[in-house]
């Protein structure tokens, strides 16, 4: 075997891995491997303008595309800058191989110049990490990263390698290690008992989650199906939203703490829960003793930690999603089984949806963020629009008032809730869809995290359109001090806001301003109608609230539907729960 | 505010892991960064090719707790194998301590007498001293140490629990 040093190794196993773009930033301790990219034109690479953006869009080309994405930073700072990046792809389960270059091996442990820990710091928000000290190794190690990455609960894996073992040179390769062995098929006895339990409901709910999305586009046509089959109504969490379509008749919204009206009263109600691909967030729960007192649940997951992990279920099934309700659906045919009547389940449900809980006030003064993501949708819904966002008040509206018919279109951060993620996971999306419309629905507190990034969609020529609901609050902040704290509100007011328009127009973006309801739809024509990144820095009232809501510590039962109900204070219990 | 605690219940966990730099703080990191508690840990390799270990730790936990650290043990790409040797069935536990006593008279002679009932070992002697090697159940030791401390205990060193399943079938 030729000699090719680790540098080369690293980059053929990349291509040999399928990789078309890595998102990174050169430094000292990578030096070799950017060498070794100058000879491979073939691999693209991104140059973002801080680590921590290379990472969210390596997040977003993996949620748009269902590839893993591929990150490159150097040793120290470089590192530790992509930590929130792997943090927030580790709970949100989002594939991505994370390369960060580390000082050379006999200078490891001497708090040499760019050294961290970074096996040691990542250890805990990644899937897997590796520290390669020989160049023998790195072939190995790259094809396991990439089948931990990307099977089984997908997550981020990252591998550090010392400046030395990418100039090394060897002839040798060690033999490959298959220490993964994800569940895939069910169990057949757990899924007929899962249609027994369905088939007699008289009140089943399907609650489902990413695990779906991540499951692949099959998954999400099984969804479709399996509601079709068994009658049930179906909800989602944040992370899961597309994987059934929010025109369907049986759609009932996310649920959890700012979901609709109908989707918790339902989780609450029914007699059998099927949980596709969810974990029982906190966000989802509520009051944990009050969730959902008297259904029987079923729970299907990849993740055999996921199940029992904060809500006991009846029927804990280990597979994947898309193969087992594949596997529910061909057995319930084959078996011809018919659901129970759910006439009467589905008449509360309308009287649930009749409360129509997404209402908001009128404001004929000043444009209302939801009346915003509502004209947004309008004018964009026939694109089929990827949409990113970043984390607060915004982000809830565009859950809520966005509509989603396809898996891979709505890319936000759930698990960590990253203000800043928005942005570049929007660029990585549109990498990896060169011709689809991109947008960001920002809020102008979040996206100052990483503004830096304009110049990388200036530089690539990346169309993604930001449409930043500016109000000058942190609001989600704000929201809580009004609820919580009596309308104290401590530091969340954004001062010393940029014009954002003039800045866009730096970065040599076109920037567009909406002030008045009557402009909003002129504003988002202009911006769609521009061939290039646009900003929109959209003026919206400035004290609404998102609601409904699920005050911490409160149950499915207790939603504040409007801001008139709420009291303003809140018991040392609820206070300390996040 | 309170903040509640709940029943605990302690168990004996084996964990086989590769053997390789890192292993054990990962499994050591991740009891930390979840809030499970370690009562002891013991760590050797113990394939004829170094490449296997075995862990065993002692926690303790209610039991959906116990279920959730079994289920993040096996998480880790390592860790190969957890049994849990307390729900298992019949196992057995030992851990070895050295304990060191310092005296004159009749403390030295008690503290010869009673590490003869427990069956503990002299390893060092001085005329001031003794080092006492014993093996048995955490429970024994925990009484042997609370004896010496009558008759002049200086140190104890103890090694953690090892456990193996009863029978001829690997854990």
């Amino acid at each position: 075997m030729k000699e090719k040093s680790g540098a080369e190794i690293l980059v053929d196993s990349l291509i040999a891995q399928g990789v078309e773009v890595v998102f990174g930033y050169p430094g000292g301790a990578v030096l070799p491997i950017y060498d070794s990219l100058f000879e491979h034109p073939k691999l693209r690479h991104v140059l973002v303008r801080h680590e921590a953006g290379a990472a969210h869009a390596a997040e977003g080309y993996a949620r748009a595309t269902g590839k893993p994405g591929v990150v490159l930073v150097t040793s120290g700072p470089g590192a530790t800058n992509a930590v929130t990046g792997i943090a927030d792809a580790f709970l949100d389960s989002i594939p991505l191989v994370v390369i960060t270059g580390q000082v050379a091996t006999n200078l490891i442990g001497s708090d040499a110049f760019q050294e961290a820990d970074t096996v040691g710091i990542t250890r805990h928000c990644s899937k897997h990490n590796y520290l390669v000290k020989d160049p023998a190794d790195l072939a190995p190690v790259v094809a396991e990263a990439f089948d931990l990455a990307t099977r089984g609960r997908p997550g981020p894996v990252v591998i550090d390698i010392p400046k030395n073992v990418q100039v090394a040179s060897t002839g040798e390769k060690q033999k490959e290690r298959n220490r993964h062995n994800p569940p895939s098929k069910a169990d057949f006895a757990d899924i007929t008992q899962a249609i027994e339990l369905l088939s007699k409901a008289k009140a089943p709910i399907l609650y489902t989650g990413g695990g779906i999305i991540n499951s692949g586009p099959a998954a999400s046509e099984a969804l479709r199906e399996l509601a079709e089959l068994t009658g049930a109504p179906v909800t989602s969490t944040l992370m899961g939203l597309g994987a059934f379509p929010a025109s369907g008749d049986k759609w009932l919204g996310m649920l959890g703490m700012h979901g609709t009206y109908e989707a918790n009263m339902a989780m609450n109600q029914c007699d059998v829960m099927l949980c596709l691909g969810a974990r029982f967030d906190d966000r989802v729960t509520g009051r944990l003793d009050a969730f959902s007192p008297n259904s029987t649940k079923i729970h299907v997951d990849i993740d055999r930690s996921s199940i029992n992990k904060t809500i006991h279920v009846d029927l804990g099934i280990i597979a994947d999603v898309g193969t087992a309700m594949k596997q529910m659906i061909d057995i319930w045919k084959s078996r011809k089984t018919k659901s129970a009547d759910l006439s009467e389940w589905w008449s509360r449900i309308k009287g649930w949806r009749a409360v129509e809980c997404l209402n908001y006030p009128e404001n004929k003064d000043s444009i209302m963020p939801q009346l915003a993501i509502e004209r947004l949708y309008e004018l964009t819904k026939d694109k089929k629009p990827i949409i990113t966002t970043e984390v607060g008040q915004h982000q809830m509206w565009a859950a809520q008032h966005f509509h989603f018919d396809e898996p891979n279109k709505w890319l936000t951060s759930g698990g960590l809730g990253t203000m800043g993620y928005g942005m570049p996971a929007a660029i990585g999306a549109q990498m990896g869809n060169p011709d689809a419309l991109v947008i960001d629905i920002a809020g102008e507190a979040s996206i100052q995290m990483n503004i830096q990034e304009m110049g990388t969609a200036t530089q690539y020529r990346l169309p993604v359109k930001i449409f930043i609901l500016n109000n000058e609050w942190m609001g989600m902040v704000r929201q809580w001090q009004e609820l919580t704290y009596e309308g104290r509100y401590s530091s969340s007011y954004s001062d010393s806001l940029p014009d954002f328009v003039a800045l866009a127009e730096s970065y040599g973006w076109k920037g567009i301003r909406i002030e008045k309801p009557g402009d909003l739809d002129a504003g988002i024509e202009e911006m769609l109608a521009y061939d290039g990144p646009v900003m929109v820095d959209c003026r919206v009232t400035k004290d609404a609230n998102c609601f409904p809501m699920i005050p911490s510590g409160a149950s499915h039962t207790e939603m504040i539907l409007h801001s008139d109900e709420v009291s303003g204070t809140m018991d040392d219990e609820a206070k300390a729960l996040v | 505010m309170q903040i509640k605690q709940e029943k605990s219940e302690r168990h004996v966990l084996t964990l086989m892991v590769d053997n390789e730099a890192g292993t054990l703080a990962r499994v050591a990191g991740m009891f930390t960064s979840r809030g499970y508690n370690i009562d002891s840990l013991t760590v050797a390799d113990i394939n004829e090719d170094h490449s296997t270990s075995r862990i065993t730790i002692v926690t303790n936990g209610p039991p959906p707790v116990i279920d959730q650290i079994i289920a993040q043990c096996e998480r880790l790409v390592p860790v190969h194998k957890v049994t849990d040797l307390t729900d298992a069935g019949p196992h057995v536990e030992r851990e070895l301590a050295l304990v060191k006593v310092a005296g004159k008279g009749d403390n030295r002679i008690e503290a010869i007498r009673l590490a003869d009932i427990y069956r503990a070992r002299v390893i060092d002697a001085t005329t001031g001293s003794f080092v006492f090697e014993i093996t048995g159940s955490p429970a024994k030791i925990d009484t042997f140490v609370a004896l010496m401390r009558e008759v002049g205990l200086v140190e104890v060193a103890r090694t953690g629990v090892a456990g193996l399943m009863r029978g001829s079938d690997q854990s």
